[in-house]
């Protein structure tokens, strides 16, 4: 059943950028995009396991720190070689200063 | 006992091995850096690429024109020498930084040198884009990295006319016909995946198009100078690309995850940096392969007390690798050991992390 977790304090993510949040053995990302809205992604990139935490946010794209695969992080659309799986997304809400996201 | 020849096919033995042992798609060792910091590395710009690029294609547009000015004349060689290295070399690390898509900031910018870059080398775009991504998750792997340059024990003769540019060319525009042809290799298929097989295959077909019409237009101007230009500067202008190329990785450990170990930084003279674009850097490419090539320096000046001393010159690192090919004809298993300073953390730092009083009280 889906619920709806507490990731992070919105501070704790800078604009355009991204940070790794774990929870019950899985692993997201939540990004922070240029105009201050806040996403939710699964943690690896789809090509190899590599934390997408620890690489590039660009506008809407993530790029993936170990051979630069880039996603869109708010549709997950997989924008060419080397990914070609899209990414998970997961809902996201932001509460009294708090990011939270809806996992099933 | 014999030790075991090495398996470099992607399919064998070797393969096996490292799968099953954990050496492939690793974990590897990574310099701390802070987030901010290296955001601000990562950090794209079209501005340097842009600047380089317009030199660069200035540069192959002079040349091709003094070689069809000069052509038939004495005048023609220090043109021919300027083009063959700009088509035949500087071409390899416009096709891998755009290949990473760390050059320009604009993904289409990205996409278009690529596509002209691998087409200079006689690579075949969709393929070595696929055999690199490989070569960073498994660097030096035996049986897995699809880029090894010189195998052990090492072929000198091999590497030694790999400067000439004949072997590569031999290797390449076969291959390329074959692939136009529709057919994959066993190793090709071994990383490209079957979703993208059938890109390899147009792209080659497209390279063979532009070949093609390059020896019509020469036999229909009953004239060399179009071949001149349009694939045989991948044989006489090859060298460089070669010469610092070679240096990546020869010589040093491999079946191991730490770059530290099995890659090498060299400083080189700023004629060849601008030709090779800052690979040689290498450690730090691979370390972070996020970081563009004109920020390496920096990246380079931040991390440096966490890498091997780089070696201070193309003929040093030559000088340094030379007696270990020559040990390797004899010993293969033998190779030159990067010392890491005592600044920086050990390899496989969590043996020596180990609380080595807990283990003996046991």
């Amino acid at each position: 059943m889906a619920e709806w977790v507490e990731a992070c304090a919105v501070d704790d993510v800078d604009e355009e950028d991204v940070i790794r949040f774990d929870h019950a053995g899985r692993t997201f990302a939540i990004y922070r995009s240029p105009d201050d809205e806040f996403f939710a992604t699964d943690g690896f990139c789809t090509h190899e396991k590599a934390h997408l935490a620890d690489g590039l946010v660009m506008d809407d794209i993530i790029e993936c720190p170990k051979h630069n695969g880039r996603f869109n992080y708010k549709t997950g659309e997989a924008k060419g070689a080397p990914v070609c799986v899209n990414l998970k997304t997961y809902p996201v809400k932001v509460e009294a200063g708090k990011v939270l996201i809806e996992i099933g | 006992m014999t030790a075991k020849k090495r398996d470099y096919s992607l399919v064998g033995e070797s393969t096996r091995k490292a799968i099953e042992t954990g050496l492939a798609s690793a974990e590897w060792y990574h310099t701390d850096v802070a987030r901010k910091g290296m955001k601000e590395l990562m950090q794209r710009s079209d501005g340097p690429a842009i600047r380089d690029t317009m030199i660069w294609i200035a540069a192959i547009l002079g040349s091709a024109a003094g070689i069809v000015w000069f052509w038939g004349t004495w005048w023609v060689v220090p043109f021919l020498f300027v083009y063959g290295v700009l088509y035949g070399s500087s071409s390899d690390s416009r096709w891998h930084e755009c290949g990473h898509g760390t050059a320009f900031r604009t993904r289409w910018m990205n996409d278009v040198v690529y596509h002209i870059a691998s087409f200079m080398l006689m690579r075949n775009p969709v393929q070595w884009r696929w055999s690199h991504a490989r070569h960073h998750t498994d660097t030096i792997i035996v049986g897995r990295d699809a880029e090894i340059a010189v195998m052990r024990p090492p072929d000198l003769l091999k590497a030694a006319l790999a400067f000439t540019g004949i072997l590569d060319f031999r290797y390449s525009l076969p291959t390329l016909v074959r692939q136009a042809l529709g057919k994959l290799s066993d190793d090709e298929k071994s990383y490209i995946p079957e979703m993208e097989q059938h890109k390899a295959v147009i792209a080659a077909r497209w390279h063979m198009v532009v070949y093609a019409a390059t020896i019509a237009t020469a036999i229909a101007l009953r004239s060399w100078i179009p071949l001149v230009l349009i694939g045989l500067p991948r044989l006489y202008g090859t060298w460089h690309m070669v010469m610092t190329g070679l240096l990546q990785h020869v010589g040093l450990a491999d079946n191991v995850t730490d770059h530290r170990l099995n890659t090498r930084t060299v400083y080189m003279n700023p004629i060849s940096r601008f030709i090779y674009w800052n690979m040689n850097y290498h450690v730090e490419h691979h370390m972070f392969p996020m970081v563009p090539y004109h920020a390496l320096p920096k990246l380079h000046e931040l991390i440096k007390h966490d890498l091997p001393e780089p070696n201070p010159s193309i003929w040093h690192a030559y000088r340094e690798v030379w007696p270990v090919l020559l040990r390797q004809l004899k010993y293969e298993d033998y190779y030159l050991k990067r010392e890491l300073p005592p600044t920086a953390k050990p390899y496989r730092g969590e043996f020596h992390e180990l609380d080595i009083t807990a283990a003996a009280a046991e």
